[in-house]
């Protein structure tokens, strides 16, 4: 027989024998799959919200901010330096020549989460009419749009999902002041989903605030961006920070989701590591249950090698198994799954757990890890049984 | 303990596979450790916090600053002994990564409502004195090395002067420490003199106070106190949201909202695992030992003390491998970095993982000891 | 040496229409069938018989280790058949002294800790017990080998450390279920010898069940068991 039969035909009957050690064969894949199912999990969680966040903007429109503010939330403007910022030529403007643009006012609301009493904090975004038209991702869902100058909200409708009391209809008090829920928006999911939306003047004058917090404007072309930032940073009268409305979201989120994945990171090697030691007690469990037929096996005149591939093909597939159960797991209870956690400006910002095959194919890649690992010491001492040993079955 | 020898010796009969399960039992404590540390750092943070304080905030956020008239109406209600007000200052050192937050307040009136802080006669007479002064908690001085007459220039991102700089200017007048151990971990914030904070920023945002701080007479007074306070203030502008200084601060925490949640959810997974793991052990060290459990029998050890035994052995295995990975945890959380936050394996932590051994020894000792306890004799020993 | 014993004299074992039955699925095999037998205290009973013929049964019986499904067993003037699980187990503990054909003592164990494992249920502090396990080797003749693990010993040798076991608390009545069936002929004098010795000169009270003629000929007297009854006696 050559050497590939051997390993072939070793390799098959062993993998037949696997159901007779059904305990210890247990044990390697609940520990693989509790590893693979946390670690997809937690990737699955960050990998969802920087979809959400890296969605959030346009490569199209540009966002203008205070200089040295870290966000909107910090950043303000008064009124005489938006209507600068807005006569920047790289502005595309519409048929009657107005800037397409729109000066946003930031403020931080509480609104109970769903089942809980305490507020957390949500974004009422002030926005002026063209905010609204702009932003070609945004539809209304239901209702319609908040009028100008007048104290109603359309709300995302993650924010409806996540939070309490955000029907069509409902009543606000913010600051002595009544709004009414109008209606509901959608942006394909990115964050702004999360907020509230007012007119800026109405929010101006029930806040009692005079300016503004940012300018989003639409580019005339793509390109024109550098030159509105070379232009507006060098102008003398303005203090500003400019940025692709896109690169702006996606760098609010890259803390959080750099803290997700260290989190993951570590959680997945401590968990590996108990899963390592549980695969090497199934595998030494399976060679000591194998002792006498590998014993006899060698007396026979197999080679060590069919003996070594047959334990490691076990321990893979074993683990593999595992990793596809965790993998599973994850995807059926978590795969979708709405949270919202603390975002950028220091207000909620929710999204879906986002379990991709990529997720998927790097939790086996860590399962097969843990299973070829668990499996090297094992093989290696089935391969050096004394074949009278392995006889006696000691 | 005379049994002692006897179960140690049968846990380890099988050294490799003890050895294993011990070491998976450690990694799952371990994570235990640390995951349950930082869901302390959320609940424990705040648990000393006194009850006899008030957060007086703008009911839509508190980010939204009250202005400063307010103060002397609140400090009328009756029941409240002192106010302060208190802005947060958002400012960063230098390009330093470590975060740490100050708080710009009335120095005359801060140890009044933070009587806690500890510092000495002459510096806390210069805060109040010093209009552009600061004061830093003594863990924070010592993690800048900075002293008495030290600059310490901040970069506020959310402060602008009125000449439009973000860059403010602190010299520091004095080092302030805590009254306990608790409250010296905890020294790790600065308050400005709001008197250079109120003048230095743009005209609009003077005269904003932040939030009130109220001490009260008495902690028992705490809600009738609050709601009080909110209900002076209801339907004007400045509609206020009164907690107490612990709902406040667990108001943070919660903002982080789900994520605490898959902290938990992690650590059942991690349990759960460790349970099969443990439990496979225990059945086949039992299941091993079948005749000897007889000849234990037949030597006149009763049904109860079979299964005592057997339990008493998962027990320790499960108390060996905890106390290597709480060990462990415990050892990693006291040696973080400073700019770490504060993670502290603590009496809640031990307790968790009390629970847990026992839970775990229960769950995987019980099947395994009624087997032994069912044992019978003449069975076991002709090998049936 | 006087083998007679006076009829007034309680006999340490009474059996009294003893029977024994093993329920298998819905069949029930009876395995004795009312055996009657008395043993006076001091005596050394060997207990022969075929295959399957129910001498296990039979000892196991005596030895509290199982109950009887009818009739009368006295040991040592107590009911042991109407005794709970427990009651047993705490008469086993000072009554009895089991020794086994395949020596039953805890590999991880030392000889010696072999020894102590009876008076872990007893009072004793643990120098006491090192004590008593250390005279109950002594006299076993195995002192010096206190400290091996049974795979350090030879079957012999393991064989006395059981006897040892079975010696330690000091029983009335030592149970022995073929405890030479192990041993080659040498070995096997050995622990007879041992066996006689302690029977003369410390008074145990020794049921033996062996298939070795010579063997039986070191007890005081033979019980033959055949299919369940006792067939016959042969007194030396
Ligand atoms: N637990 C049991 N369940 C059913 N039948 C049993 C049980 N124990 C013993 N028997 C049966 O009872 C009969 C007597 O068994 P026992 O072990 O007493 O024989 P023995 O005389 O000791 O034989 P040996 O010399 O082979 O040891 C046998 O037929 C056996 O099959
Ligand atoms: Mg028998």
């Amino acid at each position: 027989m050559s050497t590939f039969t051997q390993v072939r035909e070793i390799v098959l009957m062993n993998m037949r024998s696997i159901p007779q050690r059904a305990g210890a064969s247990t044990v390697i894949i609940v520990g693989i799959a509790g590893v693979v199912a946390v670690f997809v999990a937690m990737l699955s969680m960050s990998s969802g919200l920087d979809r959400t966040l890296s969605a959030t903007g346009s490569m199209d429109r540009a966002v203008v901010l205070r200089g040295g503010s870290n966000g909107e939330l910090s950043s303000f403007f008064d009124r005489a330096s938006t209507t600068l910022i807005r006569q920047d030529p790289s502005i595309a403007r519409d048929e009657s020549g107005m800037p397409i643009a729109s000066s946003e006012l930031i403020v931080i609301t509480e609104v109970p989460r769903k089942g809980q009493k305490n507020g957390t904090n949500v974004t009422l975004r002030g926005v002026q009419p063209m905010g609204f038209t702009m932003r070609e991702e945004l539809r209304i869902v239901e209702g319609r749009r908040p009028r100008p100058g007048i104290r109603e909200i359309a709300v995302g409708r993650s924010a409806q999902q996540q939070f309490d009391g955000l029907h069509l209809g409902a009543r606000l008090q913010f600051r002595g002041s009544e709004w009414f829920i109008v209606g509901v928006f959608s942006t394909d999911g990115d964050a702004h989903e999360s907020e509230l939306w007012a007119d800026a003047e109405a929010v101006q004058s029930a806040f009692q605030r005079t300016g503004y917090s940012s300018v989003i404007a639409k580019l005339t072309s793509r390109n024109a961006f550098d030159s509105m930032k070379a232009r507006l940073k060098a102008d003398p009268t303005l203090t500003v920070d400019v940025e692709r409305e896109q690169d702006y979201f996606s760098k609010q989120s890259r803390q959080l989701t750099l803290l997700i994945g260290w989190l993951a990171g570590i959680i997945t090697v401590i968990m590996g590591f108990g899963a390592l030691f549980g695969a090497l007690n199934t595998m030494y469990s399976a060679v000591s249950a194998r002792t006498s037929e590998i014993g006899t096996l060698r007396a026979l005149g197999f080679g060590a090698l069919p003996v070594v591939a047959s334990v490691m093909a076990e321990a893979l597939i074993l683990a593999t198994a595992g990793g596809l159960l965790g993998a599973a797991l994850a995807y059926l209870l978590f795969n979708g799954y709405s949270v919202s956690t603390l975002g950028s400006n220091f207000t909620q910002v929710a999204f879906d757990f986002a379990v991709t095959p990529g997720l998927v194919a790097k939790g086996l890649v860590s399962a097969m890890t843990i299973g070829f690992l668990g499996g090297l010491l094992p093989a290696v001492r089935a391969a050096r049984l004394p074949v009278t040993a392995a006889l006696r079955g000691l | 303990m005379k049994y002692f020898q006897l179960i140690w010796t049968a846990l380890f009969r099988k050294k490799l596979r003890t050895v294993f399960t011990v070491l998976s039992l450690s990694a799952a404590f371990l994570l235990l450790g640390l995951l349950q540390a930082v869901n302390s750092l959320f609940a424990g943070s705040v648990e000393f916090l006194g009850a006899d304080r008030l957060i007086v905030q703008a009911r839509t956020s508190f980010t939204q600053p009250l202005p400063m008239r307010m103060m002397p109406q609140i400090e009328t209600i009756p029941g409240v002994a002192r106010v302060n007000h208190s802005q947060f200052f958002g400012g960063q050192y230098q390009d330093s990564r470590q975060q740490f937050p100050q708080f710009a307040v009335n120095p005359q009136r801060l140890f009044d409502t933070y009587p806690e802080w500890v510092i000495d006669k002459d510096q806390r007479a210069n805060f109040i004195s010093t209009q552009d002064g600061a004061i830093v908690g003594r863990e924070l001085a010592n993690s800048f090395g900075w002293k008495v007459g030290d600059i310490v220039p901040l970069n506020s991102f959310i402060w602008v002067k009125s000449d439009g700089s973000r860059l403010w200017e602190w010299r520091i007048v004095g080092i302030f420490d805590g009254k306990n151990q608790e409250w010296q971990d905890r020294t790790q914030l600065m308050y400005l003199n709001y008197g250079q904070f109120d003048e230095g920023r743009s005209p609009g945002a003077r005269g904003l106070a932040g939030v009130f701080v109220a001490r009260l007479k008495s902690p028992e007074d705490s809600q009738r106190v609050a709601a009080l306070i909110d209900s002076k203030f209801e339907n004007s502008v400045d509609e206020t949201k009164t907690q107490n200084e612990q709902e406040f601060q667990l108001g943070f925490i919660k903002q982080f909202g789900d994520i605490g949640f898959m902290m938990n959810l992690i650590s059942g997974a991690v349990i759960f695992t460790i349970l099969i793991l443990t439990g496979y052990t225990m059945s086949q060290a039992v299941r091993e030992r079948i005749p000897e459990l007889a000849v234990l029998k037949c030597l006149g050890f009763t049904d109860n003390r079979v299964l005592w035994l057997v339990l008493a052995e998962s027990l320790l295995l499960c108390l060996i491998g905890a106390a290597i990975g709480m060990g462990l945890s415990a050892m990693l959380t006291g040696a973080l970095p400073p700019n770490f936050p504060p993670l502290r394996t603590d009496q809640r932590v031990w307790l968790f993982a009390g629970c847990t051994v026992l839970g775990l020894a229960l769950a995987v000792g019980l099947p395994p000891a009624l087997r032994a306890k069912r044992l019978k004799i003449v069975d076991a020993l002709a090998g049936r | 040496m006087n083998t007679s014993v006076s009829a007034e004299q309680q006999p340490l074992v009474e059996i009294r229409a003893l029977t024994k039955a093993y329920v298998r699925g819905k069949q029930v095999v009876e395995v004795l069938h009312g055996i009657n037998l008395d043993i006076p205290d001091g005596d050394f009973v060997a207990l022969m018989g075929p295959s399957g013929s129910g001498k296990t049964t039979l000892l196991n019986l005596i030895g509290g280790l199982d109950s009887p499904t009818g009739g009368l067993l006295k040991v040592n003037g107590q009911r042991i058949d109407e005794f709970g699980s427990d009651r047993l187990a705490a008469w086993r503990a000072s009554t009895v002294g089991f020794i086994f054909q395949s020596y039953n003592l805890m590999p991880v164990l030392s000889a010696q800790k072999n020894v102590e494992l009876p008076l872990l249920l007893t009072d004793l502090n643990a120098r006491e017990r090192a004590r008593h396990a250390d005279i109950a080797l002594q006299l076993v003749g195995l002192a010096d080998r206190a400290r091996h693990k049974p795979n350090e010993l030879s079957g012999g040798q393991q064989q006395r450390v059981a006897i040892a076991r079975a010696l330690v608390s000091d029983p009335k009545l030592l149970i022995c279920d073929e405890p030479t069936g192990d041993l080659d002929r040498k070995m096997a004098d050995e622990v007879l010898t041992l066996m006689q010795q302690l029977n003369g000169d410390y008074g145990k009270t020794i049921i033996m069940v062996t298939h070795d003629p010579k063997a039986a000929e070191f007890a005081r007297r033979v019980v033959h068991l055949d299919k369940g009854v006792l067939v016959d006696e042969t007194t030396r």
